[in-house]
């Protein structure tokens, strides 16, 4: 266990913000901080980064309670991301990585490295004005990983990247998570970042209502939904029977899509065997729940 | 303590490369000499042209009183003239006419000026003094007493009161309440210009950290607190730069100016006061002198250390305020109505100044020198006046006390402040802001 917050409250003037949350966050896994817009997901990151303090609960790193130098070990990319604009690049992210701890030569260092990796060197003594929005977020990255964090938090990563710089992004993730580091995703766009988590807690409404691991959690919400690919040359007549019944089916460029829930007595197995002696199927594909999907149906149980 | 100086050190280099800072710097001590130098100048400087004044005498008896001096030439015509035809033939050679239709014992409104371009009030004033003089003098005759032009120079005895400041240890200082309450005028206002050009920079500054939403970055490093405090410190040692700078390089110009033109600020001790006749009416230059030597009266290197000692602690107070004001708000126009409360006490403290310069003992004047939110303005203006050395030392005292207090609540604001968007604040909010546990 990296990180861990428990019973974390925290109250502002006219509302309350976290309402006893409890998270685990493991080490070298990605974890996603799931939630709609105003749940909390921002309150909790500002908590783990000391730029506020829980009224109650308390917060530990490694099981002990943070301490003020544990900044120097987080890397942190806001949602609402932003750099000094007349500042020149290069002097910019070395302040920046000053003040994370690192001496001026050992950041000259380390941002020389990341810029030259990025392939961004030659912007070292523009004006950070006079790049577009996708190099500025670049520097970002690059200032926010520079002091290798071992805790790298996230809050609505991809939002503003373009595709490209998007895909760049998510490769520089998983890479840092392979050489170690624990991250934190933070977002409302579910779909964004559940292919990359290990590990979710979904917030809603300043409370944790799900948590666990992603395949988990899934699993326990699949609904037996079955995807088929049916190869038909013409019509094709597929109907229920007592096994499953079928919620769509769409003609394809090379046959059908069709859709069907399967009941409970029947297994997999058995009906792939029912399916392959009746159609022409090349692929079967169990579909799971997506985040948005099982959000939607915790918050409605609740 | 290491991160508060990586700030300072940011806050200050950036603002010392911008242009606006390079400018002023070197622009201002030109305006600055040209203020010392243009007045001297224009005092000092020798009229060329020759002015001829053409006097049309219709009785005939005043042709000894003018006589030439400098560029003034007169010539005289009597008999009775026909004054229309002559005062139109006003040309590039005659400045002015003087015409005198009737004896002036008699009737003192006989005399006109006519000319073409307005006679200046010094001539004008010398030309009356000169008849005054001679009618004066005319008049004391047909009294036919003897020698009553001598006992009346002997019963005119002219004061010339010199205001001596005693020192301590007994040294005597020539001063002037004129020239106190002038400099005073200056010290407090360049102070107020100074918190006020320096706090706004802070103010606008943390706003700028706050819309380009970098400041999340900066105190998921730093505490708000630090830097905060690292931007008022920073902010501070480009104005003392400033200042410095400022003081050099007038001091250069002035040394400059001096030796290529001439005109000399401290020279001719010998300080005649500008008697009476035609040379005194027409040498300003020798006022300079006077005043400058009233000016080294005063104890310059006080007023020197209690300026930077009153900007610093003025300056440190409101621009924890100018700070706190610039992470309320979200945009510049929503900080006006906060920004007039916090000007308030700066404004009047400089009204509290040009009402207090002419009377330096009255009682606005010297409680004003000991609140914290106008002492570094009228404490500055005070100490022209000499002011006992505890009552410095007791405002500072309490002007330090205030900046801690005022500091720590605008930490809070700030705090919370920084992190806040799309809310419009009001003071009940900010109320509340304070009231948060850390």
């Amino acid at each position: 266990m990296f990180l861990e917050a428990k019973n974390v409250t925290k109250q502002f003037a006219n509302h309350l913000a976290l309402d006893g949350v409890d998270i685990q966050v493991f080490r070298n896994r990605i974890f996603g901080l799931l939630g709609p817009n105003g749940a909390g997901k921002t309150t909790f990151i500002r908590i783990v980064n000391q730029i506020m303090a829980p009224d109650s609960g308390e917060l530990l790193i490694e099981g002990r309670p943070v301490t003020e130098n544990d900044v120097y070990r987080i890397g942190y990319l806001p949602e609402e991301r932003g750099l000094y604009k007349k500042m020149k690049v290069g002097e910019q992210a070395l302040y920046l990585s000053q003040l994370k701890g690192l001496s001026r030569q050992e950041a000259k260092k380390r941002l020389t490295e990341w810029f030259e990796k990025l392939d961004i060197m030659s912007w070292w003594n523009k004006r950070l004005e006079a790049l577009s929005k996708g190099m500025q977020q670049k520097v970002q990255f690059v200032t926010t990983v520079v002091h290798n964090p071992e805790l790298l938090i996230f809050d609505e990563p991809f939002s503003g990247f373009d595709p490209v710089n998007a895909e760049l992004l998510k490769k520089e993730i998983l890479e840092l998570k392979k050489k170690g580091a624990t991250i934190i995703f933070s977002t409302h766009n579910m779909s964004s970042v559940e292919e990359l988590c290990d590990d979710i807690a979904l917030i809603n409404d300043s409370k944790v209502v799900l948590s666990g691991n992603v395949e988990e959690i899934r699993n326990n919400f699949k609904t037996n939904m079955v995807r088929l690919q049916i190869k038909s040359s013409g019509n094709l007549s597929f109907e229920e029977n007592e096994s499953y019944s079928v919620l769509s089916v769409v003609p394809k460029l090379s046959g059908w899509e069709v859709r069907i829930l399967k009941k409970e007595n029947i297994s997999y197995k058995e009906l792939i065997c029912m399916l392959l002696e009746r159609y022409d199927v090349f692929s079967f594909e169990e579909e799971l729940p997506s985040m948005k999907d099982i959000f939607i149906k915790t918050v409605r149980n609740e | 303590m290491n991160k508060i100086y990586l700030i300072i050190r940011r806050e200050y280099w950036t603002r010392v490369n911008k242009k606006s800072f390079i400018i002023l710097t070197f622009l201002t001590p030109v305006l600055f000499a040209a203020l010392i130098f243009v007045p001297l100048w224009l005092a000092t400087i020798k009229d060329n042209e020759q002015k001829v004044f053409v006097i049309l005498d219709d009785t005939g008896k005043y042709a000894p009183v003018f006589q030439d001096v400098d560029h003034y030439v007169f010539k005289y015509q009597s008999g009775k003239m026909d004054v229309p035809d002559q005062k139109w033939s006003l040309n590039k050679e005659i400045y002015a006419f003087i015409h005198i239709k009737e004896d002036l014992s008699n009737n003192p409104n006989a005399m006109s000026i006519y000319s073409e371009k307005t006679v200046s009030m010094p001539e004008v004033n010398m030309v009356r003094s000169v008849m005054e003089k001679y009618l004066e003098n005319e008049k004391l005759a047909s009294f036919n007493i003897p020698n009553i032009k001598e006992m009346i120079r002997q019963s005119q005895i002219k004061l010339n009161i010199d205001t001596i400041k005693i020192g301590k240890d007994g040294t005597e200082k020539e001063s002037s309440g004129e020239i106190a309450a002038a400099v005073s005028l200056v010290v407090s206002l360049l102070i107020y210009m100074f918190i006020f050009m320096y706090g706004a920079q802070v103010m606008n500054s943390v706003s700028e950290e706050k819309t380009n939403r970098i400041v999340e970055v900066i105190i998921s490093s730093v505490k708000p607190f630090h830097l905060m405090m690292g931007k008022i410190l920073g902010t501070v040692l480009v104005g003392l730069t400033q200042f410095f700078l400022w003081i050099v390089f007038t001091g250069i110009i002035v040394t400059i100016v001096n030796l290529i033109l001439g005109v000399s600020l401290f020279s001719s001790p010998d300080t005649t006061l500008p008697g009476a006749g035609i040379d005194g009416l027409f040498s300003p230059g020798n006022e300079a002198t006077a005043v400058m030597k009233k000016l080294s009266g005063i104890d310059w290197g006080t007023l020197f250390v209690c300026f930077i000692i009153y900007f610093l602690g003025g300056y440190l107070l409101y621009s924890s305020f100018f700070a706190a004001i610039g992470a309320a708000v979200d945009t510049s126009s929503e900080s006006q109505q906060f920004v007039l409360p916090v000007t308030l006490p700066l404004i009047f403290a400089l009204y509290v100044v040009i009402y207090g310069i002419r009377n330096p003992e009255g009682p606005l004047f010297f409680w004003c020198s000991f609140i914290p939110f106008t002492s570094p303005i009228v404490m500055m203006a005070r100490i022209p006046f000499e002011v006992p050395v505890w009552q410095i030392l007791l405002s500072v005292a309490l002007l330090i006390m205030s900046f801690i207090v005022f500091t720590w609540i605008s930490g809070k604001i700030y705090k919370t402040g920084i992190l806040m968007y799309g809310k419009k604040v009001s003071y009940h909010e900010i109320w509340k802001w304070l009231k948060y546990r850390s």
